[in-house]
């Protein structure tokens, strides 16, 4: 699905990727852990095309298909989502609209006629149920006036509407309580299909009791440095990254 | 002296014809107005009120004067001044402000004068509405004069829309409007222009009110070519209102300035403020408000708001909120912004898939939604969401049937 090769990048003049190799396959999860401002957020950002981070070398394929070459909206069209880190709040611009703006816009780049109204109503109606989320925050204006919990649950409630087959959640667990967690993961859960990849950051293991990972990463100073399976998540749980980092001065 | 010279002349020239078709109030104070005009000619750059607006070159052009009767819809509350229920000459060119040059030209050169009158208590059933269709086939001068006149405890809404077809024809309009409200009256003015490149307007409100009342001017530019919007409020009664509010729109080279003067002279009066532009292209827009509070005027709250959205580089905008306090216990704020699109609202909306081009609509037409929520008159304020959405979109019929409040 997704195929990074030596991807360099950097945001506002500072490189911040320094060779980044990663490939997932169809229906992997893989989990990006490592320090703050190794480059982790960095990463998403550039998969999904943030217009304020360059790209200086490398490539990236989604399905075979140059990502680097298309806007921020053809890669979303194509069918990647990223659940902010921090959701934007957008006041004036209210949640209905907005989701219908995007459902239409995907489907139009698909070929297909926009939505019905009646129709986008009532999938509105099945999406919010699945992930608990409140009716009248749907009238409001994007993540305005929404409390912490309310955005990352958002998120989860974008993806159920746009049905992504790659999916980057970027810290979805930070600020969140242990049962909104739950709710997020497990929301998550029940809409991911066999053949939906994801890339997971996160600070803590405790996401990854909910999602299980097929591989992890650690990330370092804008590289991967270690991989293994699911075992290390636990294990930088308990340890911390300071032993792969010594381990990495001994190979050098 | 190049502009005025050719309406000294025309004055000259058509005076006769004007009074003609004028009437007695009108015609009183026609040459004291002209005279007014002639000494003075009209306000320079250097003249604070008109810093941002080159007033002698949008009259510099030659056009023919319009002097056919005005049209207006069926309603026993407007009237043509010749057939006017009460005596005219009491308020007649008392509110306006005399030594401004747009309003001694208009007094000079208006033949025509229409009467809105609500009498004591009255609330009109339905909105009044007043339509300028701007329609010629060469270049023409239209010198517009509206007296509003509420009673006591009077209450009504009154929209004025200027439309203008997409035609090769140039205007030019100005407008005097005075608004006299009684105690405990009650007033929604909107005015909403929608014309197109070749118009120029320069429009003079004058809005007088006494204890108790309250109301609310709403100017909207969707779609113009060069406008000048001055509002001036004089509140005079103690628990008087006023709220005044702007939404304007340019784009191409399109030139929007709005001027307002809000001045507190008695105790305990409220005033709220809030213009918003959008501006795109080369258009340039300019918001100078001030609100002179009086030493009289002890308890007066006054807020004043302009925010702007700059979308292009190439546009520009001035924005000059003032407040001159004379008196000790007020609560007076007022404040601008000028900023650009949200990027990161922008990035959001495209990774959902929106494209770029719709994500702007959607943030522009936000950004405007704030005003036009605080249009009171439900059918304007739904027609005007679907306007302005449409005017982001570059999709205005200039052609379509205006009849707002149909």
């Amino acid at each position: 699905m997704l195929e990074i090769k030596n991807l360099h990048a950097r945001v506002a003049g500072k490189e911040i990727l320094k060779g980044i190799d990663l490939t997932i396959a169809d229906g992997e999860i893989h989990a990006i852990m490592g320090t703050n401002g190794a480059g982790k957020s960095t990463l998403s950002n550039v998969i999904v095309g943030n217009p304020a981070y360059e790209v200086t070398e490398g490539s990236i394929l989604f399905n075979g298909q140059d990502l680097l070459a298309m806007t921020t909206e053809q890669r979303a069209h194509a069918g990647i989502f990223m659940s902010f880190q921090t959701p934007v709040e957008i006041p004036g611009v209210s949640m209905t609209n907005f989701m219908r703006a995007a459902v239409n816009a995907r489907r139009q780049a698909q070929g297909k006629e926009p939505l019905k109204s009646t129709d986008f109503l009532k999938i509105m109606r099945e999406k919010r149920k699945l992930v608990e989320i409140d009716q009248k925050l749907m009238t409001r204006s994007v993540n305005e006036g929404f409390s912490g919990g309310e955005k990352k649950r958002n998120e989860i409630f974008q993806m159920a509407m746009l049905e992504p087959t790659f999916c980057i959640l970027d810290e979805t667990d930070s600020g969140l309580d242990v049962d909104a967690l739950r709710i997020v993961a497990e929301g998550f859960n029940k809409l991911r299909t066999p053949e939906t990849s994801a890339m997971i950051i996160t600070h803590y293991q405790r996401l990854l009791d909910y999602i299980k990972p097929d591989l992890v990463h650690v990330l370092i100073d804008g590289r991967i440095v270690k991989t293994a399976g699911p075992e290390l998540a636990l294990q930088i749980e308990n340890e911390g990254f300071d032993w792969i980092k010594s381990s990495l001065q001994e190979t050098v | 002296m190049e502009s005025e010279r050719q309406y000294i002349e025309l004055y000259h020239d058509a005076a006769d014809l004007i009074r003609q078709r004028s009437c007695a109030v009108m015609n009183a104070v026609r040459d004291a107005a002209f005279q007014a005009f002639a000494s003075q000619g009209f306000p320079s750059r250097k003249v604070e009120r008109y810093r941002y607006t080159d007033v002698a070159a949008a009259f510099a052009p030659n056009y023919g004067l319009s002097l056919f009767p005005l049209t207006s819809h069926p309603s026993p509350f407007i009237f043509s001044f010749k057939d006017a229920p009460i005596d005219l000459t009491p308020y007649y060119n008392k509110v306006a402000d005399a030594s401004d040059g747009i309003t001694a030209l208009n007094t000079a050169l208006a033949h025509e004068g229409l009467l809105i009158y609500v009498p004591r208590n009255h609330r009109p059933s339905a909105p009044i509405q007043v339509d300028n269709w701007l329609r010629a086939t060469a270049p023409t001068m239209m010198n517009r004069r509206v007296l509003i006149l509420l009673e006591e405890g009077a209450d009504a809404t009154i929209v004025i829309n200027d439309k203008a077809d997409a035609q090769p024809v140039s205007f030019l309009t100005t407008q005097v409007i005075e608004v006299v409200c009684k105690a405990n009256a009650r007033l929604d003015l909107y005015e909403i222009e929608d014309t197109n490149p070749l118009c120029a307007r320069f429009s003079n409100v004058y809005i007088q009110e006494s204890r108790d009342c309250s109301v609310k001017h709403n100017v909207v530019t969707l779609f113009n070519g060069h406008t000048r919007n001055l509002c001036d409020v004089y509140l005079q009664g103690e628990n008087a209102e006023i709220t005044l509010n702007g939404c304007a729109i340019g784009s191409g080279s399109q030139h929007i300035d709005n001027n307002t003067l809000i001045a507190h002279q008695v105790p305990c009066c409220q005033s709220r403020q809030l213009y918003k532009y959008v501006l795109d292209d080369h258009s340039v827009g300019a918001f100078a408000g001030k609100i002179f509070v009086g030493k009289e005027a002890q308890k007066t709250s006054s807020q004043e708001v302009n925010a702007n959205l700059v979308a292009a580089s190439t546009a520009r905008m001035y924005t000059q909120p003032m407040l001159e306090i004379y008196a000790d216990d007020v609560q007076c704020n007022h404040g601008s912004t000028v900023g650009l699109l949200d990027e990161s609202a922008l990035f959001y909306m495209r990774q959902r898939g929106i494209p770029e081009a719709e994500a702007r609509t959607l943030l522009k037409n936000a950004f405007m939604g704030q005003v036009i929520d605080q249009i009171q008159y439900q059918p304007l304020r739904d027609k005007l969401y679907v306007k302005v959405e449409k005017r982001f979109r570059g999709e205005l019929e200039k052609c379509e049937e205006c009849r707002l409040c149909k």
